[in-house]
Formats: C-alpha cells, structure tokens, sequence
C-alpha cells in the first residue's frame, strides 16, 4: 500500500509539473503579451497602432518577408528539383549545406551579410559608386530575410519530388505530351504543396525574423526599419506598451500562418 | 538544360552561402592571426563565451529532461482527454511563431522589474530579467518545441503495446522506460539534443531583450557579435562569430551522422 502511495505521489508529481510548465513557460507569457498592450485601455492601444512609425514598420515587414518569400519558392523549387534529380559532382555537400542557415546563429548571418556587401566589402564599394544602396537599405533587408529562410522550401519540395512515381511522367511523355506540359500537368501539382507550405513557413520565419536582419536594417520608419527592429527599440526606450501593441499584430499573424499551415497539413493527411 | 540548372543551383549556393561564409573567414583574419587571437581573448569575449557555455548546458539539460516527458504524455497519457491532448499539442509549435525579440519582450512584461511577479522576487533577492534565469527561461521558451516535435513520431510508431506487455510482466514504470521505451527513442532524443544546443547556442533576439547585454555580466558570445558590430569593431565580431560559425557546422556535421543512424534503426 505505502509503495502505491508513493507511486501516485510520483505521478501527480510528473503531471502538474508538466502542466505548469506549459502554462508558465508559454501560455502566460504569451497571454501577457496581450494584456499588457490593452492594459492602458483599448484606446491607448488604438493609439500606438495609428502611429505611424508602428504600422508603417508592420507594412514594410509584409511587403519584403513577402518579396523574400517569393524568391525562395522560386530558387528553393529549382534546387529541390537539381539535387533530387540530377546526379553531379558535389551534389551531396550542397545537399548538406542547405541546412547551414539553420545552424548558423542568425547575427552570425547577418554580419556575413554585412561583411560581404557592407561599405568597405568589394561589392558593396562597386554598388555604392553606381548609386546603388544596399546595406541598412531594403535590399540588405531582403537579402538577409532569403539567407535565413533558404532552406524551408527545399526541405518541403525535396521529399515530394523523391515520392513522385516516375511512371506517371512516363505516362505522360508516352501519351505524346510534351516536356512543358509534364511540367505543368504532373510535376508542378506534385510540388506544389511543398512550395505553398515551405513559402509560408518562410514568410512568417521572415516576418519574425530579427537577428539577422537588426545588423543591417537601417532606422528609416517606413522605409527600412522592420517590426521586430521597431520592437526592439521600443523595448530599449522603455515603452513596454507600444513594443506589446505591434508585437500582437505580428504575433497574432504568425499565429494564424501557423494554424492555416496545420489545417492544410490534415487535409493533405486526410487525403 | 540540365547544365544550366545545375549551374544556376551552384551559383545560388555560391553567393548565398559560400560567399558570406568565406568572407566572414577572412574578416576574422583581417588583422591577421594575433588580431583574431586578441579579439578572442578580450575578458568580454571570454566571459561571454563562458555564458553561452552555461546557457546552452542548463536550457539543454532541462528541456531534455521536459521534452522527453511532455513528449510521452502528449501520446501516451489517458488521464487527459483528447481535447486537452490536443489543445497541448497546438501549444507546443506556438514558440515557432513567436519572434524572439517577442519571446523576450514577454519574459520581460512577466516577470521584468515593473511586474507584479517580478516584484515579489526583487523583494526577495531573486533577479529574473537583466540575469542569468530569464536568459535561461527566454531560451527555454525558443527550444521547447524541438525536442518534443522530435520524440512524439517516433513514440506515435512504435506504438504502446510493447510498453504494456512490459508492464503486465510485472516490469515498474521506470524499468518499462529505460528498458523498452528508451532504446527506440534515443536516437530521436540525441538528433533533438543537438538540435537544442545548435538553436540554445545561437540564439540572440530573445536574449538580447531579456539579457540586457551587459559587458561581462549577461552578454552572450551572440549579443557581444552585436554590439562588436555597433561599435564598428567587425574584425572583433568576425572573430567570435567564426568560433560560434565553426560550432555550428560542426554540429550540422554531427546532425547528418546522428539523422543516418536514426533512420537505419
């Protein structure tokens, strides 16, 4: 009897541990985040939206994640499709150095990025005397956003393209059809959940990202000072309230990114 | 077409990794070997580079311990009901979504110096933000879906029936674990291990907030690249980034070996 106890002790133990810990580590500071930005009133939160810096730095944000996101789906779809399908020299070294972003520590791209293109670097001198602007300008912004999210949509393409039963192009080619219509009949629906999947996840890694791109976002509200930056230098000012108010609108857009991905996702499974 | 395509790919990776990677190699250099030895050896980069060591020990030590516990009750509990099972279950990727800068902001509305939860442990000595705890807790909160997300499939596989004939044997729950539950998983568990020390090791927006990136007190080898930059000492932050660089490929390396042995098993 007295082991039993012990035993049901134990078992308590584990589960309100494991309880509370979800409940501290993520569920209340994420329900802080939301309190504290309506904790002066909703108006005072209304008004740290209409500021412009504050949604203008949101728009920004959406527009180059979205730029980043599309240029990943592009380049991650033809790399997907090199390394499954063409065999060549030094195929298995680019294969693993696909994850390589994901290793990096994102300052630690951010200053590769900075280092490459910045004032002193050969291109960014050859850029500056044609006029054009760089780094802490948008394109660094953008730059920096597709080095972070490299390899989401190759890792989503690369596992449907391996599944692809080779008869069915087969078919095809045989029935006459012609390599463009294949493409677009059979191997482009094929991919595409990869690419829609894997250029979401990039757009809202891209959305969130600050590591990489605080080294070489400049200041300028509107025009290259993103979310996450804005945020952070509210936090510096002290102004805990503004920082909360656009941290939920990201917040709550990267919420609802993850959750479209995982309704996809089962209906993908039910299928 | 096939040249072309394979050409483009190499020239993609070239610019955007090969490029920045060697750049960075030789910036670390640009001083020249006693220039990357110093900026390694300041008492700021030492110092720093001891608290990463610390952080990505103590964040890996608990949240494998947690990991792999959530791991079994999100599959194999029957005391919560499938609605709580899988409310849970969404919760675990919301870290996913959260930007670190975010994820730090929260720690610091909840139990910074201005909270009412903060307040009670400042009164009783106890600092949270601006110290070591939230540096660990805003790295907690980054890692926690990794290891679980590793684990649960492979629990989910092997299916809970050999457990139960263990325990109908007459086998307690903690032999059941680390002789029938633990072979399978330990695989999974050491991929996610390494996961959590490449992503612990690396990680900066939620420290930076959290830690308030102070010199030999709180700063990290990732905020100290930082404030290297914004003080326009880049051979310095070349340095410690390629320590840091190297540590990750380093991992990466091991992340290939341990996914092959995970998938012969």
């Amino acid at each position: 009897m007295n082991s039993l106890l012990r035993y049901k002790g134990w078992t308590w133990g584990f589960r309100s541990t494991i309880l509370l810990y979800f409940v501290v580590l993520i569920v209340l500071p994420i329900l802080g985040v939301y309190y504290n930005s309506f904790s002066l009133g909703f108006t005072n939160f209304v008004e740290s939206i209409s500021d412009p810096i504050a949604w203008r730095s949101v728009l920004l944000t959406l527009r180059l994640a979205l730029i980043a996101a599309t240029i990943n789906v592009a380049l991650g779809t033809m790399i997907a499709w090199v390394l499954v399908r063409y065999k060549f020299p030094g195929r298995p070294l680019l294969n693993s150095m696909v994850d390589l972003p994901f290793a990096l520590p994102t300052a630690v791209g951010g200053l590769m990025i900075l280092l490459l293109l910045g004032p002193g670097s050969l291109i960014g001198g050859a850029a500056e005397s044609l006029g054009l602007e760089i780094v802490f300008h948008q394109p660094a912004i953008v730059i920096a956003m597709v080095f972070v999210t490299f390899p989401f949509v190759i890792r989503a393409v690369q596992p449907l393209l391996e599944e692809l039963d080779p008869s069915e192009e087969e078919a095809a080619y045989t029935m006459g059809a012609k390599g463009i219509r294949v493409f677009r009949q059979v191997i482009l629906p094929a991919m595409a959940p990869g690419m829609i999947g894997g250029g979401m996840l990039a757009f809202s890694r891209a959305l969130a990202e600050f590591g990489a791109v605080v080294l070489v976002a400049g200041n300028i509200p509107g025009r290259t000072l993103v979310s996450s930056v804005f945020i952070y230098g509210e936090v510096e000012s002290d102004n805990g309230v503004g920082a909360a108010a656009v941290s939920i609108i990201l917040l709550t857009l990267s919420f609802l990114i993850l959750w479209l991905i995982n309704v996809a996702q089962m209906r993908g499974r039910r299928r | 077409m096939r040249r072309l395509w394979i050409g483009l790919t190499y020239l993609v990776f070239f610019l955007l990794i090969a490029a920045p990677l060697g750049k960075m190699i030789t910036g670390a250099f640009g001083k020249g070997l006693s220039g990357f030895w110093e900026a390694l050896t300041r008492p700021e980069a030492l110092h720093a580079l001891m608290m990463t060591a610390l952080v990505v020990i103590t964040v890996t030590l608990l949240n494998t311990l947690f990991g792999i516990m959530t791991a079994l009750y999100l599959v194999r509990a029957e005391w919560m009901g499938p609605r709580l099972k899988s409310l849970l279950n969404s919760i675990v990727d919301l870290p996913y979504a959260v930007s670190p800068v975010i994820g730090g902001l929260m720690i610091v509305l909840l139990l910074g110096p201005d909270s009412a939860l903060g307040a009670v442990f400042e009164h009783i000595g106890f600092n949270i933000v601006y110290a070591f705890p939230g540096m660990v807790i805003a790295t907690l909160f980054v890692t926690f879906p990794l290891m679980v997300r590793e684990v649960m499939p492979v629990l989910q596989e092997i299916g809970g029936q050999q457990e139960e004939a263990a325990s109908t044997l007459g086998a307690y729950g903690w032999t059941t674990f680390w002789k029938v539950t633990w072979p399978s998983i330990q695989w999974a568990v050491i991929y996610g291990v390494i996961l959590t020390v490449a992503r612990s090791l690396g990680e900066f927006g939620a420290v930076l907030v959290v830690s308030g990136n102070i010199m030999n007190r709180t700063q990290t080898a990732t905020t100290l690249v930082y404030q290297d930059v914004e003080n326009f000492n880049v051979t310095a932050a070349g340095g410690v980034a390629l320590v840091l660089a190297a540590f990750s490929v380093g991992l990466l390396l091991l992340m290939e070996w341990s996914k092959k042995r995970k998938e012969v098993r």
